[in-house]
């Protein structure tokens, strides 16, 4: 089943997600990334029926590049988390897209956010969420262990506690996992967390 | 005349009620006429003395047929009564009828299919069954198509779904390298199909397959279903066999495989997955995509390759049978 978490530092926001692309009981692909970059300082983390996932997230980044084209400044994250949920909420009651958002970003002047928004159109402005079985683990400990104005190192720390514990407790566990973070420099990967690696094949 | 005598006297029964009520439009609504708040018993009375009201009033315009025996307004009520047929059936609820309709169509997509990116290009492999449910309808059906020279697709789930949206994604490609003066990449194909699969979500489609070619970045190969779901990747297997033929799959795979090597693994997990699966078999086709497109490197039937991985080993024998001896 596939997990999104997240939370939000001292200056910096972090998203988090499984990357297995599974269809019943077989495993198509370890290596999937579900956060989406979708511009310099904001970081979409998806988690929904892999159609919809993919179409949905391309149609946000599009549009909010598109913004940025028309108007020479770029969406704030508190803006994009309405424009999400707004699309969302329109086509909710005609074919509802199965897609559940952790949407990341850095303002200048405002800092970092973090925006939880439900396949129903839900948001809320959080600090530590997370979506998928794997919240089941996560939630708990981010409230425990969750203080606000974390460190990155801290915060690493928080986010691999959580993969372990969802790979301990969580059956179906998703092998690999694949961490952003978004801050002032901008938006980028920070790192992955692979048990199995897929042999790579080196382009002749 | 009596019956509005009748009328007359009723109205007299019931002085409190002034006479603007009476006559006031049937449509109107009671709150709209009084102003003061009424306590519920008096509201239920005043109710109960409307629909009165308004069936006495209506009494001179009904038809004559109310005025006589019911039996009779039945029989009236059926001569009179307008044409009228049975809905057709189905009709009645179009989103279930629907929803059956794709339920009886849908087949689980049984089939094998497989392909994989090594050093020397794609290697796309498939078997070559159609069922339906427990009959076998074909042996002989050609799962990779060739969607131009450069580019394999492989069928798995609906044949005819299949085969016209390959067909058409080939046009699509063509149209492509027509109005751009160059090939359309296997990204951009399968983007393509991927985009059209998603525009017909919830119709019933059954689709999953996987586009295999060699574009300039070299060798390219995504999985695409009906679902929506297009996934980039290096290996995959589509279809009811599919568990069995990654098992050989990802045990024999190295990326620095000889064309040959590769061959024979794409031909062996499809045998395997065949072995199992009732709903693969017939004939093994496998296809290299290589720099300078696609080439068909061997067709062979199943049964065959079986005896030729198993021989036949002379079993010994553990009691051998004797007459009896004449007595």
């Amino acid at each position: 089943m596939e997990c999104v978490f997240g939370l939000v530092g001292k200056g910096f926001a972090i998203v988090a997600a499984d990357t297995s692309a599974v269809n019943s009981i077989l495993v198509h692909k370890s290596n999937e990334d579900k956060v989406m970059v979708l511009d310099s300082h904001k970081l979409l983390g998806a988690s929904g029926e892999p159609g919809d996932r993919v179409q949905f997230t391309e149609y946000i980044q599009k549009n909010v590049h598109l913004y940025q084209f028309r108007n020479g400044i770029p969406l704030t994250t508190a803006a994009t988390a309405n424009f999400t949920r707004g699309e969302l909420a329109t086509a909710l009651r005609k074919n509802p897209y199965s897609v559940n958002i952790l949407l990341a970003g850095y303002d200048k002047g405002v800092g970092p956010s973090m925006y939880y928004i439900d396949y129903i159109a839900t948001m809320h402005k959080i600090e530590k969420g997370a979506f998928g079985y794997g919240s089941y683990f996560c939630l708990s400990m981010m409230d425990r262990l969750y203080h606000p104005d974390m460190s990155i190192e801290e915060a690493i720390e928080l986010i691999d506690k959580c993969i372990i514990e969802i790979r301990t407790r969580l059956v179906v566990a998703p092998p690999n996992f694949v961490i952003k973070i978004v801050d002032q420099d901008g938006a980028r990967e920070y790192a992955w967390r692979e048990s199995i690696k897929s042999p790579d094949v080196s382009m002749a | 005349m009596l019956l509005l005598l009748f009328r007359l006297s009723f109205l007299s029964f019931f002085p409190s009620l002034s006479l603007s009520q009476h006559f006031a439009p049937t449509g109107t609504k009671p709150h709209q006429r009084i102003s003061v708040s009424l306590n519920f018993k008096q509201r239920k009375q005043r109710e109960e003395k409307r629909r009165m009201m308004m069936k006495l009033d209506t009494s001179g315009l009904e038809s004559f047929s109310a005025a006589v025996p019911s039996a009779m307004a039945a029989a009236e009520d059926q001569l009179f009564a307008p044409p009228s047929f049975d809905l057709p059936a189905g009709c009645a609820d179009f989103d279930k009828f629907q929803m059956e309709a794709k339920q009886t169509l849908k087949h689980a997509k049984g089939t094998t299919t497989l392909a994989f990116i090594f050093n020397q290009g794609v290697i796309v492999a498939a078997d070559s069954r159609a069922s339906m449910g427990g009959y076998i309808s074909s042996q002989s059906v050609k799962k990779i198509i060739e969607i131009n020279p450069y580019m394999l697709g492989t069928m798995a789930g609906g044949a005819a779904d299949c085969q016209f949206w390959h067909r058409n994604l080939g046009i699509k490609c063509r149209l492509h390298e027509l109005a751009n003066k160059r090939r359309i990449s296997v990204t951009g194909a399968s983007k393509l199909l991927a985009n059209i699969l998603y525009s017909y979500r919830g119709m019933g489609l059954s689709i999953g397959t996987m586009i295999a070619g060699w574009d300039e970045k070299g060798p390219g190969l995504y999985y695409v279903d009906s679902e929506g779901g297009r996934l980039k990747g290096n290996r995959f297997s589509v279809g009811s066999g599919s568990p069995y033929a990654y098992g050989v799959l990802d045990n024999g795979y190295r990326p620095d495989m000889t064309v040959d090597e590769a061959h024979e693994l794409a031909r062996r997990a499809i045998y395997h997955a065949t072995f199992r699966d009732g709903a693969s078999g017939g004939v093994v086709s496998v296809y290299h995509v290589g720099p300078n497109g696609w080439k068909k490197l061997s067709g062979d039937d199943v049964s065959e390759l079986h005896y030729k991985y198993y021989p036949v080993q002379p079993t010994p024998v553990e009691h051998e049978m004797v007459d009896a001896p004449p007595a």
